[in-house]
């Protein structure tokens, strides 16, 4: 008697399950999303602090889920890039095959090139969480969506505040050196400079190109002491700004102000931490956060917990899959191509990077900037531009 | 002298096993195009497509390593003349890439020629020859950074313009119908070589240069034919690498990660063999594809696992895997 | 075009830079030398040696130049285990499965490495990382004035071990003649064995000479072998002053042609004084006919 009762009643319960699936205890169906990052190889630690974001995002997101979705949860598919295009690639096709909703990635701008390709094959969305260089978004594909911004606007932003900091300070620097990295972000980034500074009245003096890695930077401080510019720009990689900057130190060389774009290490926690001498008083324009925003600090605080400092790849990548979850919410679907749809229409702004809303126009959104940051008692503050403003600047560092 | 050698290659046993090449290399073309065909997976088209580059790759440093004896360091010295002739022609002189492709091969071939003409020339051999042309490969990579019409460190990117015509196809399949051709040419080269006059003369050269000097041949048109050979393969997969990716920078082009991949995938395969690249090419991409899928979670396993199979591979595989298998058939 | 003040600066900026370079082929070159093996191994194993140099400044607190009493010997006991366990069981003495094994190898170290402590780059500070000296108008870094001496030290020390000991009369009649030496009674896989260990033994004092100018991450020797490859070339190889005097000149060519084509294109003149010892005197400069 009561075994058959008990069997009606679990029968019903399992047809209600089976006929309401949002309802009661089953589970709705992941959404996988491919993280995709360069873990080993030259490209390691700036991969491995992506990952490290972006599994800190999944982890906010699936505290309730994609609401849209009936609390469905971001399932990971982890990638290793292995620090080259075909490997990224290859994994590409591996997060197609598992049915990836979307893809996060790659960090590096070679590495995006191909990615986004591979992608597009199978109208996959990626997110380009870092990758600066403008071919990226300027391809036409229609996959494609960079959250943050690229080298032509980081250079321009760094030009046009560079004549705005010189200008309020008397105009006391007219001559600038411009030291980067050989390959393609240290290239681009510099070709613009060197375009644009002329236009604001600062003269190029010289364009040095060192090879990565750079073993020794004892002659380009060298030609710094003779080619005597007022401010010397770095664009490099975070180890060889350190020997840079470390040489320059070494040397007593100290230019009016050291003027980053995209620096490796001018706005890094583990730069001012190691070399606080060093790093005084660098300006940057680079990726960065809303420091009025407390979000930011909470994250900051969860990531230092993991023993990893908060660098500009934890936050970019952190967001950009925010940014994703934000459209599959609005998309009400895990279909690629909703999500696409969804991405070309996002307005997300509940982020705290100060792009405002967002908007997409070709892959690339408007409202992306970086910030000018400058290292000021151990700490990097926000100098420019004033709605973020921290602390005044201090230009020229020596007169 | 010459008789003797090219009677060799004439006499009835050796036409059978020849024709016995021909099948077997017709068989692989046969079985890779029907797989390829039924194949429906990016995962796997990628895999076969990847194998076979790995394949030209091993295949190259393979007719001048293997049989030429002439072990290359810096066999990406063609790769990347191959890669970047292809960009500039298409993107600067409007070449049609097939055409761009030809030219791609031919310079190459060339550099290969010139490189070959002056470091034999001087008698350059052994380990020093190895150096020699990892030297090239880093001189070219250090010029194509610093030189305009190669976009320097910012490289170049092929345009996207998907057409069978423009040698970018929106299917993998196109891709692994056109490295299939190029490695089955590299095949036939390879068997012609192992039955062809040239072909003795060249392992002569490799195994005693004296001895093969003495009974008249000439070392030094001999492994000239041999690197130029070689270098035009290996400017194809070049090639082939820039219409997949279509991105290529100095690093990529003239760095050590291909001359590596060339190397390590014909030893491991067995040096001199016609099938030897294949196999070495199939082992070591599985086994990379497998570790990093397998263990992909913590960074650097995968390649841990990978160098010590590699090592292991080396330890009780002396002569490659061609090697091992022959003396399973032989016993 | 560049005065005094630029180039003297310059050219000792070279021979500093340079002992560096010298130090890490002396080991390379008696590998070579002996075994006639090209170590592909050889910037994975500075790697190593810079991390047990690292460790035990920030775990210890021991000076790196302190440090030389451990680093060396230590190194010496992985290189003879490497070679005697791995490297020798696996080729068979074959030259091209020993390249693939040293290939390996390197892969395992430094994923190894990366496994253990992760990519991040690290570096150590001592009472003298910025310390200076002034030569005329140069600035000369202490640490690298130290490297220097460094270098002369273990050239001196190595020319010593194989031209006055047992072992080096060992080591040179193997390198001369593998079977007539074994013939003799010379035990060859431990004097193979010994030389690899002598070889990553140098790649230790050569780490506790760098760091303090340096630093330290998985993939920090890929960028030393190429530049050490080309110093045992010129140098000759075998020869210890080869290496010591082709380390200086590649050093002093590195920086002059930095100064004059720029840092990126300047790296052409080591490759190309390479190709050209090779194409002319391939012996080197110090080596001896083959």
């Amino acid at each position: 008697m009561s075994n058959r009762r008990t069997f009606i009643q679990q029968s019903a319960a399992a047809a209600s399950a089976l006929a309401f699936p949002l309802v009661g205890g089953a589970q709705p169906k992941a959404v996988k999303v491919g993280i995709l990052h360069p873990v080993t190889g030259a490209l390691a630690y700036s991969g491995a602090q992506c990952r490290a974001g972006a599994l800190m995002a999944v982890e906010d997101i699936n505290k309730s889920g994609i609401k849209a979705l009936g609390g469905a949860k971001f399932e990971v598919v982890l990638g290793d890039a292995q620090s080259n295009p075909q490997a990224g690639a290859a994994e590409i096709e591996k997060m197609n095959e598992a049915g990836c909703a979307a893809v996060v990635g790659a960090y590096a701008s070679s590495i995006c090139l191909a990615t986004t390709q591979a992608a597009a094959k199978h109208n996959l969305p990626h997110v380009v969480d870092v990758g600066v260089a403008d071919q990226i978004v300027e391809r036409g594909l229609k996959n494609t969506f960079r959250f943050g911004p690229g080298y032509r606007t980081c250079a321009q932003v760094a030009v046009n505040n560079l004549h705005v900091l010189n200008t309020l300070a008397g105009k006391p620097a007219k001559t600038v050196m411009i030291v980067h990295e050989e390959s393609l972000f240290g290239t681009g980034t510099a070709g613009l400079l060197a375009r644009e500074l002329p236009g604001f009245g600062f003269e190029v003096k010289e364009v040095i190109k060192h090879a990565n890695p750079t073993r020794d930077f004892n002659n380009i401080v060298l030609r710094m002491k003779a080619v005597n510019a007022d401010i010397v720009i770095p664009a490099n990689y975070y180890n060889e700004y350190v020997l840079l900057l470390r040489t320059m130190q070494q040397q007593q060389v100290r230019p009016k102000a050291i003027y980053s774009v995209l620096g490796g290490a001018a706005s890094s926690y583990k730069f001012v931490k190691e070399f606080p001498e060093a790093a005084d008083g660098i300006i940057d324009c680079n990726h960065w956060f809303n420091p009025k925003d407390k979000r930011s600090a909470a994250l900051r605080k969860r990531t230092e917990a993991q023993d990893i400092f908060y660098s500009y790849e934890v936050f970019n990548t952190y967001t950009a899959v925010r940014l994703l979850a934000d459209a599959v919410e609005r998309a009400k679907s895990a279909d690629r191509a909703a999500i696409i749809a969804a991405l070309e229409t996002s307005t997300f702004s509940d982020h705290f990077l100060p792009y405002g809303r967002t908007k997409f126009v070709n892959g690339q959104n408007q409202g992306a900037q970086p910030l000018m940051t400058q290292v000021v008692k151990n700490d990097i503050r926000v100098i420019v531009p004033s709605d973020y403003r921290e602390v005044d600047p201090v230009f020229p560092l020596r007169s | 002298m010459h008789e003797r050698l090219s009677q060799r290659s004439r006499d009835a046993s050796g036409r059978s096993v020849a024709l016995k090449d021909v099948a077997t290399i017709v068989v692989f073309a046969v079985a890779v195009a029907l797989l390829t065909a039924w194949l429906d997976s990016g995962v796997w088209l990628t895999f076969v497509m990847m194998t076979l580059y790995a394949t030209l790759l091993a295949q190259a440093w393979n007719l001048l390593g293997g049989f030429g004896g002439q072990f290359s360091f810096g066999h990406a010295l063609f790769f990347g003349t191959g890669a970047y002739v292809q960009a500039i022609a298409q993107m600067q002189g409007g070449f049609n890439p097939w055409l761009a492709l030809v030219v791609a091969v031919a310079v190459a071939a060339g550099v290969g020629a010139v490189v070959g003409a002056l470091t034999f020339r001087y008698g350059l051999k052994g380990s020093y020859f190895a150096l020699v042309t990892l030297a090239f490969a880093e001189v070219f990579r250090i010029l194509a950074l610093s030189v305009g019409f190669t976009g320097g460190g910012v490289g170049l990117m092929l345009p996207l313009a998907e057409s069978a015509g423009n040698m970018q196809f929106g299917s993998r399949k196109g891709y692994i119908a056109l490295m299939l051709g190029l490695v089955v040419a590299a095949l036939a080269v390879t068997a012609w070589l192992r039955r062809s006059r040239f072909g003795a003369q060249l392992q002569a050269v490799r195994d005693n240069e004296d001895a093969a000097r003495a009974i008249g041949v000439d070392p030094w048109r001999t492994k000239l034919g041999a690197i130029t050979l070689s270098g035009g393969f290996m400017g194809a997969a070049g090639a082939f690498y820039l219409q997949v990716f279509q991105y290529i920078d100095p690093a990529i082009a003239f760095g050590p990660q291909v001359s590596v991949e060339a190397l390590v995938g014909a030893i491991v395969g067995g040096m001199g063999t016609l099938w030897g690249p294949l196999l070495g090419a199939l082992v070591l991409h599985t086994l990379a594809d497998l570790t990093r899928n397998l263990f992909g979670a913590l960074p650097g396993i995968n390649l841990v696992i990978y160098g010590a199979v590699l090592i292991l591979i080396v330890m009780f595989l002396p002569r490659g895997i061609a090697g091992m298998l022959d003396r399973w058939k032989r016993s | 075009m560049f005065g005094f003040d630029i180039l003297f600066p310059s050219l000792l900026n070279g021979l500093t830079t340079g002992a560096v370079y010298a130090l890490i082929a002396l080991g390379l070159t008696l590998i070579y030398g002996v075994l006639h093996i090209i170590n592909f191994a050889h910037g994975a194993a500075l790697m190593v040696a810079l991390y047990a140099v690292y460790l035990l400044k920030v775990n210890w607190g021991v000076d790196p130049y302190l440090a030389l009493p451990i680093v060396v010997p230590g190194m010496f006991a992985l290189g003879y285990v490497l070679q005697r366990a791995v490297i020798n069981r696996a080729s068979h003495g074959k030259d091209e499965n020993i390249l693939l094994v040293t290939l390996g190898l390197s892969i395992v170290l430094e994923n190894l490495a990366l496994i253990v402590f992760k990519s991040d780059t690290r570096t150590i500070e001592t009472a003298y990382t910025l310390a200076t000296v002034q030569i005329g108008p140069a600035f000369i870094a202490v640490p690298k004035l130290v490297a220097f001496a460094g270098a002369l030290l273990c050239a001196g020390v190595l020319m010593a071990i194989v031209a006055r000991t047992d072992l080096g009369r060992a080591i040179r009649a193997v390198a001369r003649e593998k079977h007539g030496a074994r013939l003799m009674g010379i035990d060859v896989d431990h004097v193979y064995a010994m030389s690899f260990g002598i070889g990553l033994a140098c790649l230790g004092a050569a780490a506790c000479f760098l760091l303090p100018t340096y630093y330290v991450n998985p993939q920090v020797g890929s960028g030393f072998v190429l530049v050490a490859f080309t110093i045992v070339v010129l140098g000759g190889m075998g020869s210890f002053a080869g290496a010591l005097v082709g380390g200086l000149l590649i050093g002093v060519v590195e920086s002059l042609g930095g100064l004059v084509l720029g840092e990126s294109l300047g790296q052409i003149g080591i490759f190309g004084i390479f190709i050209l010892v090779l194409l002319f005197r391939p012996q080197g400069l110090f080596g001896a006919r083959a």
